[in-house]
């Protein structure tokens, strides 16, 4: 019976005293956290991916607050929330959200396994990084896509997938959230975060290729020569021609498609435009109103 | 006998090159020459098209800090200054040249007589390092770096042993132990030179075993002519990959280990030649001939005649082929370098450049890699990494892209010989991915040293 009672009354007092020394240690080493930063990440998707720029959803929601306090939210943007998320993050602030055009990945390589040939066999790690740090790839062409599908593994929302007919990733642009880390993962920089535009329509120079025209003819029958027509084609000097390569600006281009019809490489592509109908019969709208000042398309029979 | 304390492996030696005398290689029609022969900024092209060069103009001349010159190994014509594919599948700023006859440069003495070292007077140290720039020489063992800044010692360190590396520890090739047999007398004076350059009373120089012919040539030399070549001890060594790597030779030779980087031989002491640099010391300093051609070994168990040739920089590789016997039908890979370091190249159009030690020619069956299986934990690339790392501690953390674990675990001491995915029963690509891990971790690290001096 004694026993028993000295092993309670021992217990018991030390846990007392435990508990009083976590309770003083507590109080004085307590950090003391902004509240609207856990509000904040509360409202952020959570997925970490690191797109805004800062390490994770946490980080992101520490500089909004930082950035509240200072008076504005301008340029940060939780480019997988989008718009949206970015209203709750403003209204727990007290701030006005900045209106930000959406984005999407853009694969600037269309050398299919037709159109670019493989001149060699790479047969190490599967990995474009390994590939890139080796040699020029499995093609001719030292600019375009490796194949090995680093973007893919990059991607946290299941948005690229690897096309096994063309030999190219392909973007889910329902699913992309324009997070950039497919861009990152990519050694070459084929993979461009690019404006949705209008209606989700773009026209985009498919090609990565910074070789002269000759060199990349050999290697790719689908890549950017610098011939320059298309740039003498554009009314709106949206593109220019740099290290060989064509870049339509997206913010100058009005999607008039006349560099599409232009380009004699096939190499610029206009995506989500409704099927052209047949010339003869209608030549006169290809594309609904798709931007002010266009031409009806009659630059082929010129 | 002398070895080197860690690691290693003994891959198949396959000296089948290793009788064969050092054959001049005919003259190219067209020779390439890339301006990116070197560690380091690339040379600066000093002429243009339609330029009449000789053997021995100049045609590139350094660039900014870590740069040496190219020099033209023909005579002729400039075709083009462009860029042109490399040997890894990139195009590079090289110049074109047009080869007509072959006039040599009057400055460039010819002849085959030996230079002594008495014979050159009170040349200074100076004046050594000085020749050895202008003549654009790296190391030529593979590593390509300019051997004038290797023979310029940063303040607070002396060097106390030149080791000169003639271990060939790569399987196949035999340049190195051709060189040996045929220039000895040349070699010692290189020897001579370089410890004149530095002002170092001793040198070593490092032969594996399987070479007891040139180790019992050049004691036997040392042995007869002790008075004109002191100083010079030739060390044999087991016979046991990578040796040939240069804080491998340093362990082996004088029994020093050279810490972690940024950490360099010479903090400890030692300054590691390749026997293909030292000779082009000599023919640099004695004969004032830049570095126009090197020994080059084309080999392959396929091969018809595996041969030592004697090639001008700038020779397309197919030439060398077809003086070998010509490109064997069941041909799956050609290798530039040797079979454990050697990178395979895109095209055979590439030329010979500085650092082309070899040639290999594998057939279809040998250049396959085996099925990747699953690691299976046996440890045997950590016993075989001649750097004490954990190879597939690296390579896992690689996958995980854990650069900081990367670098907790030296993942920049790595040599990249290739012992771990030599050794590894599940063929695992282990080397491929600690190349990633090592140029990010060390893009990291540049990173922070810019981001600190910024600050600053």
């Amino acid at each position: 019976m004694n026993v028993i009672l000295i092993a309670v009354i021992v217990l018991g007092s030390i846990g007392l005293v435990a508990a009083l020394i976590l309770f003083l240690a507590g109080k004085k080493f307590a950090v003391h956290e902004d509240e609207r930063i856990g509000q904040v990440q509360e409202v952020l998707p959570g997925a970490n991916c690191g797109g805004c720029g800062f390490p994770g959803c946490g980080g992101f929601a520490g500089a909004c607050v930082k950035a509240a306090d200072k008076g504005s939210l301008e340029g940060l943007l939780c480019p997988v929330g989008g718009q949206p998320v970015m209203e709750k993050v403003a209204d727990i602030l007290g701030m006005k959200a900045e209106a930000a055009a959406p984005k999407v990945a853009v694969v600037r390589c269309n050398g299919t396994c037709e159109s670019r040939p493989r001149i060699a066999e790479f047969d190490g790690a599967q990995s474009c990084k390994v590939q890139q740090m080796l040699g020029s790839g499995e093609t001719a062409c030292a600019f375009g896509c490796l194949g090995c599908g680093d973007c893919v593994a990059a991607c946290q929302f299941d948005a690229l997938h690897m096309n096994p007919e063309t030999g190219l990733p392909e973007v889910d642009e329902e699913k992309c959230t324009a997070c950039g880390a497919c861009s990152k993962a990519c050694p070459r920089g084929i993979i461009e975060i690019r404006l949705k535009g209008l209606k989700n329509r773009r026209v985009v120079v498919l090609c990565n290729n910074k070789d002269k025209g000759a060199q990349t003819r050999k290697a790719c029958s689908v890549g950017c020569i610098a011939c320059q027509k298309c740039v003498k084609v554009c009314k709106f000097e949206a593109i220019t021609v740099d290290a060989n390569l064509a870049y339509i600006d997206a913010e100058k281009c009005k999607l008039c498609r006349k560099c599409e019809d232009g380009c004699p490489q096939n190499a610029i592509h206009a995506f989500n435009f409704p099927p052209r109908k047949p010339k003869v019969e209608t030549p006169a709208t290809p594309v609904e109103n798709p931007a002010p000042n266009v031409e009806p398309a009659k630059e082929k029979e010129a | 006998m002398k070895t080197f304390r860690i690691g290693g492996v003994h891959p198949a030696e396959n000296k089948l090159s290793a009788a064969q005398p050092i054959k001049v290689a005919a003259l190219p029609k067209q020779a390439v020459f890339s301006m990116f022969q070197h560690i380091g900024a690339p040379a600066v092209p000093v002429v243009k098209k339609g330029d009449e060069v000789k053997v021995g103009t100049l045609l590139g001349e350094a660039g900014k800090g870590l740069s040496v010159p190219v020099f033209s190994s023909v005579s002729g014509k400039v075709n083009k200054v462009d860029a042109v594919l490399d040997s890894s599948g990139t195009r590079r700023m090289a110049v074109v040249v047009d080869v007509e006859g072959d006039e040599w440069e009057e400055t460039i003495d010819r002849s085959d007589k030996l230079v002594t070292f008495k014979d050159l007077g009170t040349i200074t140290a100076e004046e050594v390092v000085n020749r050895i720039k202008a003549a654009g020489i790296v190391g030529m063992g593979g590593a390509t770096f300019p051997t004038g800044i290797k023979l310029m010692p940063p303040p607070g360190t002396k060097a106390e042993a030149i080791i000169v590396n003639a271990v060939e520890c790569e399987p196949y090739l035999t340049a190195d132990h051709r060189l040996m047999l045929e220039k000895p007398e040349q070699i010692l004076v290189g020897i001579q030179l370089i410890k004149h350059a530095v002002n170092c009373p001793k040198a070593y120089i490092g032969i594996e075993m399987n070479k007891p012919d040139a180790i019992k040539l050049l004691t036997d030399l040392l042995k007869e002519k002790a008075a004109q070549y002191p100083g010079i001890e030739v060390v044999p060594l087991k016979v046991k990959y990578p040796q040939g790597g240069e804080k491998q030779l340093i362990d082996a030779v004088i029994g020093r280990q050279v810490p972690a980087p940024p950490a360099l031989p010479i903090n400890v002491g030692a300054i590691v030649q390749n026997v293909g640099t030292v000779y082009a010391i000599y023919e640099a300093v004695t004969k004032n001939k830049p570095l126009i051609e090197r020994i080059i070994t084309v080999t392959g168990k396929s091969v018809k005649n595996p041969s030592n040739f004697l090639a001008r920089i700038g020779t397309p590789m197919q030439q060398l082929i077809d003086e070998a016997g010509g490109l064997p039908e069941d041909t799956g890979k050609i290798i530039g370098g040797g079979p454990m370091m050697g990178r395979a190249l895109m095209s055979l159009e590439v030329p010979v450049t500085k650092g082309s030690s070899g040639l290999l020619l594998m057939t279809e069956k040998e250049s396959r890699r085996g099925e990747v299986s699953p690691c299976i934990r046996c440890a045997k690339c950590v016993s075989a990494c001649p750097m004490g790392l954990e190879p597939y501690l690296l390579a896992s953390y690689t996958r995980l892209k854990d650069w900081d674990g990367c670098e907790k675990n030296d993942v920049t001491s790595c040599i990249e010989c290739g012992s771990c995915a030599f050794t590894c029963p599940s063929n695992r690509p282990l080397l491929d991915n600690i190349r990633v891990a090592k140029q990010t971790v060390m893009g990291i690290i540049k990173a922070r040293h810019m981001e600190s001096i910024t600050k600053k």
